[in-house]
């Protein structure tokens, strides 16, 4: 039995308001991936991170807790839970990853700034002011809530003097490129994912990889922001061979994820019937969304194995 | 016995992407949606551009369950705006149920 659906977003939208982050972690934990990069502090263009893969150790922990509780008789006082959590960050005491779980998240963000920059792209990093871009409130329906959000995040990149963000996800690509701009006046921010970046820019891998891998496009990427070439440009670029599952590009399946918050086990269900597909044209896979990579990676189980897109471009583009 | 109340359509309403009465009812959506969802969209759209609130009131957990993946809308032959008129349905619960 899911918890309350009202508490929940209830939740989630008290975090955004009062918290900046549906799911507010550490900074620490926002900011270990620019560790050794020696990032300047904003600038013309940052790469923006809006946390997502940051936080997916968190989401993992704190969907477990959840889980734990919906079945316990605490769940019958979630609305409680929601006037405490406006006091106390309850969420944070709910979620504590493995170091493993947040090196794995923490690789993402590294290898693509490790990307561009053998690419050549100059550009900076804004840290503790690399805030979430409200992308969950936005599907939730928490329209006020986003909104005022929405303005905070824009102050913050004008602050910092920011014209153009370079993103990683899908979820974040949509919410700075096609979201704010009808939620914020006068809105002027740049916006383009790294694949799009990479892919305009002719580079020439340092080596070949090798082998069939299944794609699976993002829905976000595929429907929402028209990204389909540019990854298949990339990764056919490393000599690999790339299959196609049933629902590919426009017609891609979802992975499930965005009703995680809610309904857990519809999502574990839906993840299950997309490895499925995926598993009939290859025995690995891969993903360009944090969202899609932790519930496929979870559904398969050990049947196959799926790779973020940065990790094979790091291999077959660094030096 | 339902009762229709025709201003319910403007309180979902939240901007001139809210297209709900172009649906048709052909059910490309139903037989397409990959979580199987029987009544959204376009059963609960109809419930809206009715007016049945109560209807609509039920179905909360169906409106919650909708990926806004847009494969639906991507087979859409009437242009239905789905995933923002789904989230329109939601940003109508947040306020008449949540009260958030």
């Amino acid at each position: 039995m899911p918890l309350p659906t009202g508490d929940t977003i209830g939740i989630l939208a008290d975090n955004l308001r009062l918290r900046r982050s549906v799911l507010p972690i550490p900074t620490e934990s926002a900011i270990r991936w620019t560790r050794g990069l020696d990032l300047p502090r904003g600038g013309e263009r940052v790469l923006y991170t809006g946390l997502m893969y940051q936080l997916i150790p968190y989401i993992e922990e704190l969907v477990k807790a959840e889980s734990r509780l919906a079945e316990s008789w605490l769940s019958g006082f979630t609305g409680i839970g929601r006037q405490v959590n406006k006091l106390v960050n309850v969420s944070g005491f709910m979620a504590h990853p493995t170091r493993e779980q947040l090196e794995t998240y923490d690789r993402i963000p590294r290898n693509v700034a490790l990307l561009l920059k053998r690419a050549g792209v100059a550009f900076g990093a804004l840290y503790e002011d690399d805030l979430y871009s409200g992308a969950l409130a936005y599907d939730l329906g928490a329209d006020e809530t986003l909104r005022e959000h929405a303005q905070k995040v824009y102050a913050t990149l004008k602050r910092h003097g920011v014209k153009e963000a370079v993103t990683i996800d899908p979820h974040t690509t949509n919410m700075l490129r096609s979201v704010y701009p009808t939620l914020i006046e006068d809105y002027d921010l740049e916006v383009r994912n790294y694949l799009e970046v990479l892919s305009g820019l002719d580079l020439a891998p340092s080596r070949q990889l090798e082998g069939d891998v299944a794609i699976h496009d993002s829905c976000v990427f595929a429907r929402y922001e028209g990204v389909l070439h540019e990854p298949r440009q990339l990764l056919e670029g490393l000599g690999l061979t790339l299959r196609e599952p049933l629902h590919a590009g426009t017609m891609t399946w979802c992975c499930g994820g965005p009703v995680e918050s809610l309904f857990p086990e519809k999502a574990a269900e839906q993840a299950g019937r997309r490895v499925t597909e995926l598993n009939a044209v290859a025995e690995r896979g891969v993903t360009m969304c944090p969202l899609c990579y932790v519930n496929l990676q979870k559904a398969a189980n050990g049947r196959m194995r799926f790779d973020d897109i940065s990790d094979y471009l790091i291999r077959g583009y660094e030096p | 016995m339902a009762v229709a109340r025709p201003a319910f359509i403007d309180e979902v309403r939240q901007s001139e992407q809210f297209n709900a009465s172009a649906c048709m009812n052909c059910g490309v959506c139903t037989a397409i949606c990959p979580m199987g969802l029987e009544h959204l969209p376009r059963e609960i759209f109809r419930y809206v551009v009715l007016g049945m609130e109560d209807e609509v009131l039920k179905e909360q957990e169906t409106v919650f369950s909708c990926l806004l993946c847009k494969l639906c809308e991507e087979n859409c032959p009437a242009g239905v705006h789905i995933a923002e008129n789904v989230r329109s349905l939601r940003h109508y619960f947040d306020r008449k149920a949540f009260r958030i």
